[in-house]
């Protein structure tokens, strides 16, 4: 499997290494749920079978973390970003009115 | 002894009678000739009995000319590099060659577990599930060793493999499989268009079925097209080209992985040379192009040696010039197959019969057949070869019943052909079902790969031309390169119809299967009989399929056969999808030149060799090399080292090299808050000058490293790792930066490897560092007390950090040069120490003294811990989130009741403590309930003169003083033990604060 | 039973004189009925057993297994076929050593030679840190009653005089030894409750692949299946690396991930491994089949996967482990190699509960460990379904001890399923 780095070009999947399900994001510690949502958060995944986006980190590499999305029944790569512009996207969308 | 070659024919064959080669089987000398595989050197001997089977011990022959062989197995090579299941079919053949026949006893012409064949009745498929139930401890004592000492083909060799193997990446615009004529075709078509092309085959020469066949190309005979092609594509400068090179498995994202045979050809690779290569090849298209494979019809006695696929009695004929016999039956259902009786004409062979299954034979073949004499039997089949290491006979029924014996000494078979599209169905590909064709052919393709050619399921030359150039146009297009034409050369199409048949009833014998596994047609009865009907449950009961052919040439006749018994479709009953490798591949080609010292790299620290000219004692930490500790001439064993190294410490001064530790630069103007994130304690309270210890947790609110920060400016911090977190911490730093906390302005920069760092501990640190760091810097203890850190130059100029930092409870000193300079440093602590009787000290040592001061290790860190549990709860700030917080408050990680970590020492003090003991009241049994808690690290106190340990015990606190059995049964020891402060030494720490 | 019914040497002996015809199917291909007091969703190992100790030891014969294409095409079909009870944590060690004393009598109580074969597993250590982490393991072993040795390298070489000692980059210091482990003939294990299950009145429906649940007021009515609705009282679900798609038809979401695993097998050579060796410096473990096949495996390559293959980089990862341990088999073939589809639950441990729909009970999380748990999996499954209350010795795999903290995490590697 390879993986379109934005940064290095398309290298084999040995050089990533693999957290998991990008959809789920560090909750609001000072939330009043704080502690339902951080469970959510560590431990609940959809498992998607299919398209999924998932965080992959370019260890030998560039050290960026990627935001990807894979079909998880074909392995077929459709996405990849860098996931801090992604994540700087999703906080202009939950900022804005 | 026959060694006349009396078998090899004039006129025929493209092996070079200009090289002859020696070879040996079972000890018997024979020559062959360049160019040849074993299977067709012991052919053009006369040799047909080259194996026996597995379960019955049947003599077995060669039934192909290719690496679908399921019979011509044999042990290949002697001694370190023996190899055991080589197929003879694929085998080249070399001067000095030697191979052995395999699962014989004693000999392969006399083998008395034949005997296996009489007791068949018994031995049905499955019949292990049924019986050696009784009584139970037999299986091991009786039954299975019986089984084991069956088990097996071929012996492993019983020495380390000598030869060396490479791994290599290549990248193509076009990878094509097979160097058939659609292979050829699509390779030429693509390369000529411009595109970077791979064309890779499995044998040593190119060309498939064109060398093997009888064919002319634009005035050419098939060799003669083949070279020019092969000239062409190897003068072009996009092409590689690769014999002897089969990829065997088809990967995510267009990659292939694929072993080239380098110096299997040879006795032994020559000097430096690997015997393999692995191949990673990333092909933006791929065009499988790997023909097919010609499928056996099942019939009584179809194993007999001289019972041969027609397609490769051709190939013997006209590649090798060998008749495999000298007098021949063709049994076929397809036009091809009636057509072997040309080549058998043109070799001399006598053909006593063409027995076809279809009622009607084309005209022409009949014809051709009148021509030579040869009787015709249409509608009719083989129901039983004659004879036992030998095919003598054919026993025919006619159409009309009558059955009749013909004398023979070949069979030359065949039921079909089935389109090689194992690759294909590597990805989740599924095969379908074509019932002109009875056969499947490629189905969904991965994106990116096209079939092209017999492989395809069009078996015709002009097809195969076509298909290819076609396949090699949409290729090249597919990446830009337009202008190659499609154009294939005319050739006159063949007749090519078949008639799907299966297996012949009426056998008088035993009609296998599938052959190198012994299952007979019985057998896939009884599967049904029994419920195994769905495809994979018959491969499952039967093992059909499952030898080391992986059923190329079983697989399609039992899924058949399954089909009729229940009378369902084929493929209502099950598919062929393949799961690499496509044939097998050797282990040591996998793992290529990592293995023994080279299995992982090894990291060295910068003063490495100067610990070795010390005559250090390493040890692997993580993939470091790192000084265990420094024996000195008349030291009995390590312990009486480590205890002078830690009392020389204590005393005097020693110097222990940490490089290996993890460093990270935190920069930034956020860099403070960042690091209050993913520290429980405060950093941004933290003074520039200062370093403070901290502790990281995971976002489950367990323990995951610590280490310590220095603040060397507002937005400028340097933190440390412990060594084996080194890359995990940074993995979790990036991710926080980058994914958690975007918008922070903070930067991270690794520079583990950048600096070389000591630890300088003892009462006489200072009065050494003071002759290292260069003035005016003062390194008293009030310009420089315990926890400051600062950036000097040392030695004369050489750029320095300064850390007072003490792991083993003495006054000390971290010191850090640039890497390049850490020789130098080392030899210069060493040389400026001599005065202050300075010693290096290593890793064993370090864990002493840190045992000895309570902290936290490896051991501890364990990943199930909590900062509770390690006794650092206090250190978490309540002032602010970090990560692990919200976790951590759960109550089963809260639970004041969790062991915490103390300290124990042995009520006798000459008792030696053991790590991994755990803790039992010393009245109770020693029995799970009564568990309370293991012990994590242990060592001998050289300053307390006794045994200590540190460990994690329920409620440990409130239980100082108090007596537990420390129980290790695994080694056979109980000890009785005393909770202490885990503090052993100097617990004010007063030493390192002067 | 008819006498052919019973597997005996003198069955197989009187077939033998009628040429095997005598035999009645292993089990019946039953088409599903309207309702059963009890439904099991999966026909693999711990499906079909739980189905088996249903019947047998809960007096419930009243139960379909339900199979979405042919039984044991799970993991019980793909594994390394290893079993060993060689734990360290209390919630697993009584639950993987009831799994072993099963494994003991198996073949007796299922009258199906499941060839359990207890030849040794050995764990390797190479480093003193390793070998008290081995030690602390093999005490809580012993703690619990169950059979540990710890090795030291005299100790390993005796069993093992071939392995690389002598050139080798972590080299071997000794081993942690369970002689009762071992490996069991996979297939068989899923035939042999198939068989049992089925001659005690279950139904096993093969070519049912569940479509939805009926749920009504929070309680469990059926389940809707590719062939028709089946009404059940109680269902259980012991589908592996497809639970979260199965349980998300009921509106559940689990701590599982679905990963790959690969294992290899060589092509079959005369043996001279006879237990299971795994080595502590890399990803590697293996054993040799009674066909002679050496068959290992390693590392799960690491990403969320529902296709049942992976890539060429853990391949070589786990190979480099063998050359680097084992340097004779380098002439040795691959002969195939194949991924199941594991069921990586946040701690490594698995979750055998009930779950918020009344009636719907849940069983998974296996990791890669799942084989050696069959029997005792559908035990304590059986336990819980026909007793609503969890088997003493699984008390531990509660679905709630992530939100109360009472993780099962042998390997210390927190919620990360690929690392486990």
């Amino acid at each position: 499997m390879r993986i379109k780095c934005p940064y290095c070009g398309e290298r084999g999947n040995d050089e990533f290494s693999y957290l998991g399900d990008a959809s789920v994001k560090r909750p609001d510690p000072s939330a009043a749920d704080a502690s339902d949502a951080f469970y959510a958060f560590a431990y609940e995944r959809k498992n998607v079978a299919g398209p999924m986006q998932e965080l992959w980190y370019h260890a030998a590499g560039c050290h960026a973390w990627l935001v990807v999305t894979r079909d998880t029944r074909t392995h077929e790569i459709s996405d990849v970003k860098p996931a801090q512009d992604v994540a700087l996207e999703q906080q202009k969308t939950a900022s804005a009115p | 002894m026959t060694q006349s070659q009396s078998f090899r024919v004039a006129g025929l064959g493209l092996v070079d009678r200009a090289q002859p080669l020696d070879f040996t089987f079972d000890g018997v000398p024979y020559t062959g000739f360049a160019g040849d595989t074993l299977a067709s050197a012991l052919l053009a001997n006369g040799v047909h009995l080259v194996g026996r089977s597995f379960k019955y011990h049947r003599p077995r022959g060669i039934l192909t000319a290719g690496s679908e062989e399921p019979n011509a197995l044999v042990e290949l090579r002697s001694g370190a590099r023996r190899e055991p299941n080589t197929r003879a079919t694929v085998t080249e053949l070399y001067s000095g060659l030697d191979a052995k026949s395999q699962n014989r006893f004693p000999s392969l012409s006399l083998d008395l577990l034949s005997i296996n064949g009489l007791l068949s009745p018994v031995f049905s498929a499955g019949f292990y599930y049924k019986t050696f139930m009784w009584p139970a401890s037999f299986w091991e004592k009786l039954y299975e060793p019986m089984i084991r000492r069956a088990a097996g083909l071929g012996r492993a060799a019983d020495a380390p493999d000598p030869d060396i193997y490479d791994k290599a990446n290549a990248f193509c615009d076009v990878l094509v499989i097979g160097s058939g004529p659609a292979g050829l075709m699509a390779a030429l078509t693509a390369a000529r268009s411009g595109a970077k092309v791979i064309l890779v085959d499995e044998n040593f020469a190119f060309g498939g079925r064109l060398i093997s066949d009888w064919r002319t190309i634009e005035g050419k005979s098939g060799s003669e097209w083949v070279n020019s092609v092969v000239t062409e594509l190897a003068s072009l400068p996009n092409v590689r080209l690769m014999p002897r090179t089969t990829v065997f498995g088809a990967y995510d994202t267009g990659t292939f992985g694929a072993v080239e045979r380098v110096a299997d050809h040879v006795a032994v690779p020559g000097p430096g040379q690997p015997r393999q290569t692995l191949w990673h090849i990333v092909a933006k298209q791929s065009i499988v192009a790997q023909g097919s494979m010609e499928r056996p019809i099942v019939f009584g006695n179809n194993d007999r040696p001289g019972v041969m696929l027609a397609s490769a009695v051709r190939s013997y004929i006209n590649r090798f010039g060998v008749a495999p016999g000298r007098t021949a039956v063709v049994f076929s259902n397809n036009d091809e197959a009636a057509n072997t009786i040309d080549d058998l004409v043109r070799a001399g062979v006598t053909v006593a019969a063409l027995v076809d299954t279809r009622p009607m034979l084309p005209p022409a073949i009949k014809a051709k057949a009148r021509k030579h004499g040869i009787r015709v039997f249409e509608g009719a089949a083989v129901t039983d070869a004659v004879g036992g290491q030998r095919v003598s006979g054919a026993r025919i029924a006619a159409a009309y019943g009558s059955i009749n014996n013909i004398v023979c000494d070949l069979i030359a078979v065949s039921g079909g052909f089935n389109p090689n599209l194992q690759v294909t169905t590597h990805l989740g590909g599924r095969p379908q079902w074509q019932e002109s064709l009875a056969a499947f052919v490629p189905g969904t393709l991965p994106k990116g790969m096209s079939v092209a050619g017999a492989a395809n399921g069009s078996f015709s030359l002009a097809a195969c031309l076509r298909e290819g150039a076609r396949a090699g146009a949409n290729a090249a297009a597919a990446g830009g390169f337009n202008n190659g034409s499609a154009s294939a050369p005319a050739v006159e199409d063949e007749l090519t119809e078949v008639s799907a048949f299966w297996h012949v009833d009426g056998a008088k014998h035993k009609a296998f299967v599938d052959q190198q596994n012994d299952v007979t047609a019985a057998d896939v009865r009884l599967a049904e009989r029994e419920g195994f009907r769905s495809v994979e449950h018959l491969k499952r009961y039967t093992t059909l399929g499952m030898a080391t052919d992986q059923g190329k040439t079983s697989n399609v006749n039992g899924l058949a056969m399954m089909a009729e018994l229940t009378k369902k479709s084929i493929p209502a009953t099950g598919t062929t999808a393949a799961r690499p490798p496509y044939v097998p591949v050797s282990l040591g080609v996998l793992a290529g030149e990592h293995r023994g010292k080279h299995f992982k790299p090894t990291r060295l620290t910068p003063s490495h060799d100067w610990a070795k000219e010390q005559g250090a004692v390493f040890i692997e930490a993580g993939l470091w090399l790192r000084a265990q500790y420094f024996p000195k001439p008349g030291e009995a064993d390590w312990l009486t080292t480590v205890n002078r190294e830690v009392k020389t410490v204590r005393s005097a001064v020693g110097v222990c090299d940490v490089s290996t530790l993890g460093k990270i630069e935190v920069h930034g103007t956020d860099a403070r808050k960042f690091l209050d994130r993913v520290y429980i304690n405060m950093m941004s309270t933290l003074g520039v000058g200062k370093c403070r210890y901290g502790m990281m947790l995971r976002e489950d609110g367990i323990a995951m490293d610590d280490g310590t920060a220095a603040r060397f400016a507002d937005d400028r911090y340097f933190i440390t790792t412990t060594t084996v977190n080194a890359i995990k911490v940074l993995q979790h730093l990036e991710l926080c930066r980058q994914w958690h906390w975007p918008d922070l302005d903070v930067q991270l920069f690794p520079v583990s490897d950048q600096w070389a760092q000591y630890s300088v501990a003892g009462p006489r640190a200072r009065d050494l560092l003071a002759k290292i760091v260069d003035k005016p810097f003062d390194i008293s203890n009030t310009a420089f007390p315990y926890m400051a850190c600062a950036e000097i130059t040392a030695l004369g100029g050489i750029k320095a950090r300064i850390y007072r930092l003490s792991f083993s409870g003495e006054l000390a000193f971290e010191i850090a040069v640039p890497a390049r300079h850490g020789d130098l440093l080392m030899r210069k602590l060493m040389s400026e120490g001599k005065e202050f009787g300075a010693i290096p000290y290593g890793t064993e040592a370090l864990g002493v003294m840190r045992i000895e001061k309570g902290h936290v290790g490896g051991s501890e860190l364990n990943g199930t811990t909590t900062a509770a549990d390690l006794g650092l709860g206090k250190m978490a700030s309540t002032k602010k989130d970090f990560v692990g917080r919200v976790l951590a408050q759960r109550p089963g990680l809260a639970d004041p009741d969790r062991p915490r970590l103390i300290g124990f020492r042995p009520v006798d003090r000459t008792a030696r403590l053991r790590g991994g003991a755990h803790f039992i009241g010393k009245d109770d049994q020693p029995i799970a309930k009564n568990d309370q808690g293991y012990m994590t690290s242990v060592t001998y106190s050289p300053m307390l003169g006794h045994w200590v340990g540190l460990g994690f015990l329920a409620r440990a606190e409130a239980r100082i003083g108090e007596i537990l059995s420390a129980v290790d049964p695994v080694r056979g020891e109980t000890t009785l033990v005393e909770v202490v402060s885990s503090a052993f030494y100097d617990p004010e720490g007063a030493r390192l604060r002067v | 039973m008819l006498s052919s019914d019973r597997y005996s040497i003198f069955s197989v002996l009187a077939e033998a004189l009628k040429g095997q015809t005598g035999w009645k199917p292993t089990w019946r291909k039953a088409a599903p009925k309207p309702s059963y007091d009890i439904v099991i969703v999966g026909g693999g190992g711990h499906g079909l057993a739980t189905a088996y100790y249903l019947a047998k030891r809960y007096g419930n014969a009243n139960v379909a297994v339900i199979e979405k294409g042919w039984i044991g095409s799970g993991n019980v079909g793909r594994n390394t076929t290893i079993v060993r009870s060689n734990y360290l944590l209390p919630g697993n060690i009584p639950f993987y050593e009831t799994s072993m004393k099963l494994w003991e009598g198996l073949e007796q109580d299922l009258n199906y030679n499941a060839m359990v074969s207890q030849r040794g597993v050995l764990n390797l250590y190479h480093s003193d840190g390793q070998r008290d982490a081995y030690a602390r393991r093999g005490n809580a072993m012993h703690l619990h009653g169950v059979d540990a040795e710890l090795l030291d390298l005299n100790g390993v070489r005796a069993m093992y005089p071939w392995l690389n000692y002598d050139n080798a980059r972590f080299p071997i210091k000794g081993g942690l030894l369970q002689r009762r482990g071992g490996t069991v003939r996979h297939d068989a294990v899923a035939w042999g409750y198939a068989r049992g299950a089925d001659r005690l009145g279950v139904d096993i429906i093969e070519n049912a692949e569940v479509t939805g649940f009926r749920i009504d007021g929070g309680k469990i009515r059926g389940v809707e299946t590719t062939r028709g609705f089946i009404g059940a009282n109680k269902v259980g679900l012991a589908v592996a690396g497809n639970s979260s798609r199965v349980a998300a038809m009921a509106g559940l979401m689990l701590p599982i991930e679905s990963h790959v695993l690969q294992a290899f097998v060589s092509e079959g050579i005369k043996p001279f491994i006879d237990g299971v060796v795994t080595f502590g410096a890399g990803h590697f473990y293996i054993s040799q089949s009674d066909k002679g096949g050496l068959v290992f495996g390693g590392d799960i390559d690491g990403y969320n996967s529902y296709a049942q293959r992976g890539n060429l980089p853990v391949v070589e990862d786990v190979l480099e482990g063998g050359m680097a341990l084992m340097p004779r088999i380098g002439r040795v073939r691959l002969l195939r190699s194949w991924g199941g589809i594991m069921d990586m639950s946040m701690d490594g441990s698995p979750i055998i509960d009930q779950t918020p729909v009344d009636g719907l009970y849940f069983n998974g999380g296996w990791c890669y460990g799942g084989f050696k748990a069959t029997p005792a999996s559908g035990l304590c499954f059986a336990h819980l379904i026909a007793r609503d209350e969890p088997h003493e010795v699984a008390k531990a795999y509660r679905l709630d001890r992530f939100r109360t903290g009472h993780m099962i995490d042998e390997k210390g590697m927190g919620n990360q399923p690929n690392l486990h």
